[in-house]
This record gives C-alpha cells, structure tokens and sequence, in this order.
C-alpha cells in the first residue's frame, strides 16, 4: 500500500490545480449565483422565462457545446475574450482560470437552483417583521434572509464545488489538457488511460478525487447540520 | 396621542373605506373576522400602500397620498406585534428581543432591556431560541421585541388569538401594564368582546371595511347591533368601579360602583385600584319589588329607561341605576308578565359568579402614568420634533390648511 499512492511531481499538480479551479470557481460564482436566484425566486419581470431558461441551458446542452460556445465568447477572438484581453489584460483560453470559468459555469444550475428553492422557502413574514423593527431591505437580507437561506446556499456551493472537481467536456474543449496549466484531475485520468501502463496512474488519481469529493460533502454536511442547529433547536 | 386615519383601498372584492379620529392609549379595532381589520393595521404600518387617503399620528404623517408621501415601514417606527408571534427561528431570545434597538440611534433608545424584562417577566429565557418557547412566552418576547424598538406606536394584531384561555389570562395582565405604563399609544385589533372590553381606551367598530361606530367601550359595547353576531351573548353595559374592601373569610371583594355595592369573586388587586366591569346583559335579572330569598349577592335600584327588541324572543332593556346605564337581556315573555315600561322603578339582579375574569380588569382609568419608569416620554420628544421622518411637504400642507 505505501507507496502505491505517492503521487508524482506531476500528478501533484493535477490535484491542486484541479481543487484550486473547483475553489475559484464556486467562490467566484456564488455572488452572481445568490443573486440570480433572488432575482428568480422573488421577482416579476419580462423575459424571466429566458434568463431562467439561460441559466439551466449548461445542465442540458452537451459540455462539449458549452466549452465551444465559451471558446467563441472568451476565446482571444471571441466577442468578450477579445475586450477583456485587449481592456483589462484578462486572458481565459488555455490558462486556468478559463477552466476555472468553464467549471463555474456548468457548475451554476445547480448552485442557483439550490440557492433559490431555500429563497422561495422562507417565511416572508419574517422579512416583514423585520422591517416593522426598523430594518432596511438591505439589513433585512443580512439579518433574516441570509441566515435562513445558509443551509441552501452550503447545499449550492457543495454542488457547484462537486460539478468543477468533475467538470470534463467543457474543460477540454474551451482550454485544452495543458499539464501544470490546466489539466485537472479528469482530464489527468483521460490522459493516464490513452497512454501504455497507464492504468496504475489512473487509479491513484482516482482515489485522491474519491477522497476530496467525500472529503467536501462531509464539510458541507457538518456545516449544513450546525446551521441547522442553530436555526431549529435550543 | 392622536391617530388619524382616513383611507381608502381595494384587495380584490374586498374594499376599506376607512375614516377615524382617536386620542386614546388604548384604540381597539373591534369587528368579526373579514371586517378589514388586519388591512386597517397592516396599511397603518405600512405593509399596504393604500389606493387613497392618509394617516397622520401625532400631526405626524406617515402616508398622503394626495402628495406623494409614503414613510416606509422601517421608518415608520411603529412596533408591530403579529397574531403569529413572528420571532426570528436563528436568534435566540436577547437577540430577537435586541434586533429592533440595533437600528435606532442611541439618543432615540428610550426603552430599557431590564425595564421590559421585568415588564413582561421574561428574563429567564433569555439564551432560549423561540422554537423552545410556548405560545404565551413567544408572544411575550414579541411584545417585547416590538416594545424596544422604541416604537411611537404599538399595533398589535389579535396578538392573544392563537392561545388557549389560560395562556390568554397569562398575557392579558402584562398588555394592560403595557396601557397603563409604557406610554405609546396602542392599536388593538380583536374580535374578542371580552379583551376589547378589558382594555380599551377607545372603540373603533369596523364592519365590512367600513366603520361602524367609534367611541368609549361603555358607549359602543351596549349596542348590540354592534357587536359581532356570534359575540351577541357577550353584549351589556361596560362600567368603571373601584375595590373598595376584600373579604377573606367568603373570598369576595367589594366592588363600589356608582350604581351601588357589587360582590365578585375575589380579585388580586390593592384596595382602592379602579377596575372595568363588563355587566353582561345575558346575566342580568330584573325584579319589580325588592327581591327577598334570593341567592343573588347584587341587587342595584333603578329604573326601565328603554326596551329594545332583539329578535324573536328577546326583548333587551336598559335599566338606569343612579345614573349608570345596565342593559338586561329578557325574554319577552317576562317582560310582558312584568308589565315592564319606560320610567318604571325595577331592581336589576347579578350573580356574583358571573363577574368572572373575562368580564374584570385593572381600568385603564386607574393608568398611574409610570411612563419615566419606561423612559418612554413621547410628548416631550414630539414637542422638540423627534428625529421621525417628517416630510417636508406634510409640514407646508397642514401649515396652509
């Protein structure tokens, strides 16, 4: 057993690139995830039907459609690659934070759709309450319905963490399977398995991604019952 | 302490049409279920933004439609307590109870935590969460919660209305302290004759999004073509006496009344305190001589000043004992038998058992205005004009009027 999983130099880099992409990803797009499904779960409005159609379309379309679609938008010669290279020196394609931007997008249905059923699940009566005690809307969100949505926003980050760790279709096709740069812990194993006598490789990856991704749900679940716990009991 | 309201608003088929003055501590919203009065008070605290009209409390105004004011809730400083409690299920009890004094700058805290601990005798839950808390304890924190938001007003929305009797009896004392010693003006709403009569000030009835009647409970409460249908057995006169002697040996205490001695069971107060007592018109017997043999422990002089018939049945007559208007509720059978007139000398009969506790409560005329002990002192603020939202042009409107 020892030494059966001592990683190369190589595979090591895999792992913290992959758990530093998933990271980046959830925390990046937990903002915009919240508020999307405020704005979805709260309000009115002409076209919510496509934003929430939008929003969905990664958990549907193949991900090797939506890796193109993100090479043709932020691709170098896409539409918003090209302003956010030439403006702001932000370059996504073959780097990692373009697999980090590939995660997070097929990671954001789940996180949103999370998200917003623990939104439309709380009592509005106790937003009301707390405005009647002198609270501003903005007060009312970080005082009455951030902590009541806790345990669905740790429910979407757990989801939105758990899609980038596996995240592989959109990956490869928007920023390649550069090792060192941008070849994740999926994309390591395809490699391991093209190769001749690669299968041992394969397998201790394998394991490592097995063991972060239990690793991440048992968090997610000591968080999600101590919040729950607070909320619920004495 | 005035409160004006005149509004007007559609909810669906549903529509208030609503006109009112009151000056009193305590304003009951009295009326059967439907009758606009949680709209009333919900457009009052802002959670409706009426279709017309407008509310001023305290010259005050918190919304005008006519120009364009509308004070938002969270600057209304009105404490609302919900007929559901509404405590905040991820904060513990301090924290609830805090929540609302977070938000006023420290010159506008006019409420102290230990002042409202002791007031509704809840400090021993203080690190409890509300879900550990029965209903009475919950609606006693809300009361609490709302009180130290140091609010300009209270609305309090049948607050007793999801208790059973005897945790209604629990809170019941504690809202009269409230009345009589918090010194913010309170809105009630309820379709309980017995609470309405208990603790109002002043009577606003409101039947199908329109007011009825507005007056003292005395007043209002003796008419029973006001009172709710279903509470019709509850009706009679609602008068003010003063305990004047307890006796221990049969458990009774004295009650001196303008109409004369009355006998009710024992009640818990010093001597001297002034109480309300509603005379139910149901409990009420009428001789045409002096009764002799007679169980009954009240018998008050008067005189037949009206008859009103109430039904089939039922003939209501009002009886004038030294000047105190009793309402008795006979059938007419005896009314008949009894030869019962206007001018006629009669003797109206109590059973002392029927003054229970839902008909007796500390008076709010007996309110010895502890309201330093709060240090809640509302008129002074008002005069040097507060820090409430004032709107400009609310000012310049009632300056050219």
């Amino acid at each position: 057993m020892d030494g059966w999983l001592n990683l190369s130099p190589e595979e090591w880099t895999a792992v913290r690139l992959s758990v530093r992409v998933a990271t980046v990803a959830m925390s990046a797009s937990l903002p915009i995830g919240i508020a999307v499904a405020y704005l979805l779960a709260r309000y009115k409005f002409p076209g919510k039907s496509l934003v929430d159609g939008i929003v969905l379309l990664p958990l549907i379309l193949p991900p090797v459609v939506t890796g193109y679609l993100l090479l043709l938008t932020f691709g170098r010669r896409g539409l918003i690659g090209s302003f956010l290279a030439e403006q702001l020196g932000i370059v996504f394609s073959f780097r990692w934070t373009g697999a980090a931007l590939a995660c997070a997008v097929m990671g954001f249905p789940l996180m949103v759709r999370a998200i917003r059923l623990s939104i439309e699940a709380v009592d509005r009566r106790l937003e009301e309450a707390a405005g009647t005690l002198g609270a501003n809307p903005f007060w009312v969100f970080v005082f009455v319905t951030f902590p009541l949505i806790a345990p669905g926003i740790i429910a979407g980050m757990i989801l939105s963490f758990a899609k980038a760790m596996g995240e592989f279709g959109a990956t490869i096709t928007f920023v390649s399977n550069i090792p060192g740069e941008t070849q994740t812990l999926p994309t390591a194993i395809y490699t391991f398995t093209q190769v001749p006598g690669g299968e041992a490789g394969a397998l201790r990856l394998t394991l490592v991604s097995i063991a972060i991704s239990m690793g991440a749900l048992m968090v997610s679940e000591l968080m999600a019952r101590w919040v729950g716990r607070k909320i619920w009991t004495e | 302490m005035t409160i004006d309201v005149d509004v007007a608003h559609r909810l669906g088929a549903f529509a208030l049409d609503v006109r009112f003055t009151s000056a009193g501590r305590l304003t009951a919203f009295f009326g059967p279920s439907g009758s606009g009065k949680t709209s009333l008070v919900n457009v009052i605290g802002g959670l409706i933004r009426p279709d017309r009209g407008r509310i001023a409390v305290d010259g005050t105004t918190l919304v005008d439609t006519a120009s364009g004011i509308f004070v938002p809730t969270h600057r209304r400083r009105v404490g609302y307590v919900f007929q559901e409690g509404r405590l905040f299920p991820h904060l513990t009890v301090r924290q609830n109870l805090m929540f609302g004094r977070w938000f006023r700058p420290s010159q506008e805290r006019k409420v102290q935590l230990e002042t409202v601990l002791d007031l509704l005798g809840i400090g021993h839950l203080l690190h409890r969460r509300p879900g550990a808390l029965s209903g009475g304890e919950k609606q006693r924190v809300a009361i609490g919660r709302a009180l130290l938001a140091s609010p300009r007003l209270l609305l309090m929305d049948e607050p007793l209305a999801a208790l059973d009797d005897e945790r209604k009896a629990e809170i019941l004392p504690f809202i009269e302290r409230l009345r009589d010693e918090a010194n913010v003006p309170i809105i009630y709403v309820s379709h309980s004759l017995s609470e309405v009569s208990r603790l109002a000030n002043s009577i606003v009835v409101l039947r199908n999004g329109r007011v009825a009647a507005v007056g003292d409970p005395a007043e209002v409460l003796s008419r029973s073509e006001l009172v709710p249908q279903d509470a019709v057995e509850e009706a009679g006169a609602v008068i003010e006496a003063r305990i004047s002697q307890h006796d221990i040996q049969f458990g009774l205490t004295m009650l001196q009344s303008k109409a004369g001695l009355l006998r009710a069971p024992y009640l818990d107060l010093p001597e001297g305190t002034t109480v309300r007592v509603r005379i139910r018109a149901r409990d009420v017997m009428i001789a045409n001589a002096p009764p002799v043999g007679l169980s009954a422990l009240n018998v008050l002089p008067g005189k037949v000043i009206e008859l009103r018939g109430s039904g089939e049945t039922a003939v209501e007559v009002a009886i004038d004992c030294n000047g105190v208007k009793l309402w008795a509720r006979l059938t007419r059978k005896s009314v008949e038998t009894l030869g019962l007139r206007s001018e006629l000398p009669v003797y109206a009969i109590l059973k002392s058992v029927a003054l229970d506790k839902s008909t007796l409560g500390k008076s709010p005329l007996s309110a010895n205005l502890r309201g330093a002990d709060l240090g809640v002192r509302l008129q002074d603020e008002n005069a040097q004009g507060g820090a409430w939202t004032r709107p400009e042009r609310a000012e310049t409107k009632r300056g050219s009027t």
